[in-house]
């Protein structure tokens, strides 16, 4: 194997500071949201629907279910965090939001190596995903 | 493809505490709601936890995502509300990218230059599908979904695969954004330079597929490969990785309007989570021995079977 067919197998950095900034938010994500559900399930936090309650309330549409239980969407749920069920919503919120952060990580390297055209559209992406988090964009009956 | 150690083995373990969790934090058997009839509120999650294991087995076996089986089948044969499961269907299917996404990238089988723009457009898309899925009735999206899914069996059944396409000349485009690459075939030791063309037709698709995987919650694997291997020209492998890790940024915009919608039930996530990501590592494991043909057609047959499931609800029979 040439020595330029061995450097060109290699992924890019921009690619390997995205594998691994990717790792390690998905790792973290998982793992608090093993914690949060054991803190749930097991009772350590009280809930704010009893479990007894959940058959009423996953048969129902979302709108039906948000009325029902006195919840608002959006981030709203920030203010539930007393309740060991809203808590698993933190381990929810950092596996959909590590791509964010891995978009941002690259864009440094993609500046450095000159590559503008790719540092853009990872920008874009970046607030894309922002916006879809944000809550600015709704949908809904 | 292989699929990192570190988050399976906090996969297995977490499989176990879960069913320990679930049934112990059952208690004494609690009064029947109307809503489950006969069964305690944790005879549903665990169920999933179960079904959605097996899922994650035949997925690998099959060679088809997660994402495309768990929200016809759950919502099929649950009584979850279409809602929820399209919103715990897009966290599984990221899941399940987010921990393939950094071995496939490190390994250079997933390209990161192709992934970008087919990202933006598939995201964009992809919230906009998800706003019109929660805009709409309930019973066309279902129509809709058994429709779509009957259309993935085809489309299974007919599409062929090409494990290294021929591309004369990259087109203008992809020479621009420098999408190309090189990757060394496993099986054989042939280094594999690659290019694509037909750039602007491939990102038109995407359009397509972004809208359908918002709308429905599918995981959009089923429309990715094709598209990158059929349309674009790149190789199977690098198609088949690059799609799973396209995955993990789609499904992330669609995965936050249907949380910030309020479509999240954890004690629905958490246990479809942890049954596919384990059920995809014991599926991997049983790779070597399984015979993929015949998983496959299975695969086909429950699908076929879901999406029709589908069609009925949405049309009341």
């Amino acid at each position: 194997m040439s020595e330029a067919s061995e450097r060109s197998l290699k992924a890019t950095p921009e690619q390997l500071r995205y594998a691994r900034v990717l790792e390690i938010g998905m790792l973290i994500g998982l793992i608090i949201l093993l914690v949060t559900f054991a803190i749930y399930t097991f009772g350590i936090m009280k809930p704010y629907i009893p479990l007894e309650d959940l058959p009423r309330f996953w048969s129902m549409n979302v709108d039906d279910y948000l009325h029902q239980a006195n919840i608002q969407n959006g981030w709203a749920w920030v203010g539930f965090l007393a309740y060991g069920d809203f808590i698993n919503f933190i381990g929810v919120a950092v596996l959909a939001g590590v791509t964010i952060v891995c978009y941002l990580s690259i864009v440094p390297v993609l500046v450095k190596n000159k590559d503008g055209i790719y540092a853009v559209l990872a920008v874009l992406e970046a607030l894309v995903l922002f916006l879809a988090a944000s809550g600015v964009i709704s949908g809904g009956h | 493809m292989g699929m990192d150690r570190k988050p399976l083995l906090l996969i297995l373990v977490s499989g176990i505490v879960l069913i320990w969790s679930l049934t112990a934090s059952a208690g004494a058997p609690a009064e029947p709601s109307p809503a489950t009839g006969a069964h305690s509120w944790w005879f549903w999650p665990l169920l999933l936890f179960i079904v959605t294991f097996v899922m994650g087995v035949l997925a690998v076996l099959g060679g088809v995502g997660g994402g495309v089986l768990f929200v016809p089948i759950i919502s099929g044969f649950f009584p979850f509300h279409l809602d929820f499961v399209r919103g715990a269907g897009l966290l599984v299917a990221l899941s399940g990218a987010l921990a393939a996404g950094p071995g496939l990238l490190k390994m250079n089988l997933a390209s990161l230059r192709l992934a970008i723009p087919v990202a933006l457009i598939a995201s964009t898309c992809a919230i906009v599908g998800a706003m019109i899925g929660l805009a709409l009735p309930t019973h066309i999206v279902q129509i809709s979904l058994g429709a779509t899914i009957i259309g993935i069996c085809i489309l299974m059944l007919t599409a062929k695969k090409s494990t290294f396409p021929d591309v004369p000349q990259a087109d203008r485009l992809s020479s621009t954004l420098r999408i190309y690459g090189v990757y060394q075939e496993g099986s054989t030791g042939q280094i594999i330079d690659w290019k694509i063309h037909r750039t602007p037709l491939g990102l038109l698709l995407f359009i397509v597929i972004g809208v359908m995987a918002g709308m429905f919650g599918l995981g959009a694997g089923w429309a990715n490969v094709p598209v990158l291997n059929l349309i674009m020209g790149a190789p199977l492998k690098i198609s088949v990785a690059t799609s799973k890790f396209l995955l993990s940024i789609t499904d992330t915009s669609a995965a936050w309007i249907y949380m910030n919608k309020g479509c999240v039930i954890p004690m629905m996530v958490v246990p479809s989570l942890v049954g596919i990501m384990l059920g995809s590592f014991v599926g991997v494991h049983l790779l070597k021995i399984a015979k993929p043909t015949f998983i496959r057609w299975m695969v086909i047959t429950i699908l076929g079977f879901s999406g029709v499931r589908a069609l009925m609800k949405g049309l009341g029979i």
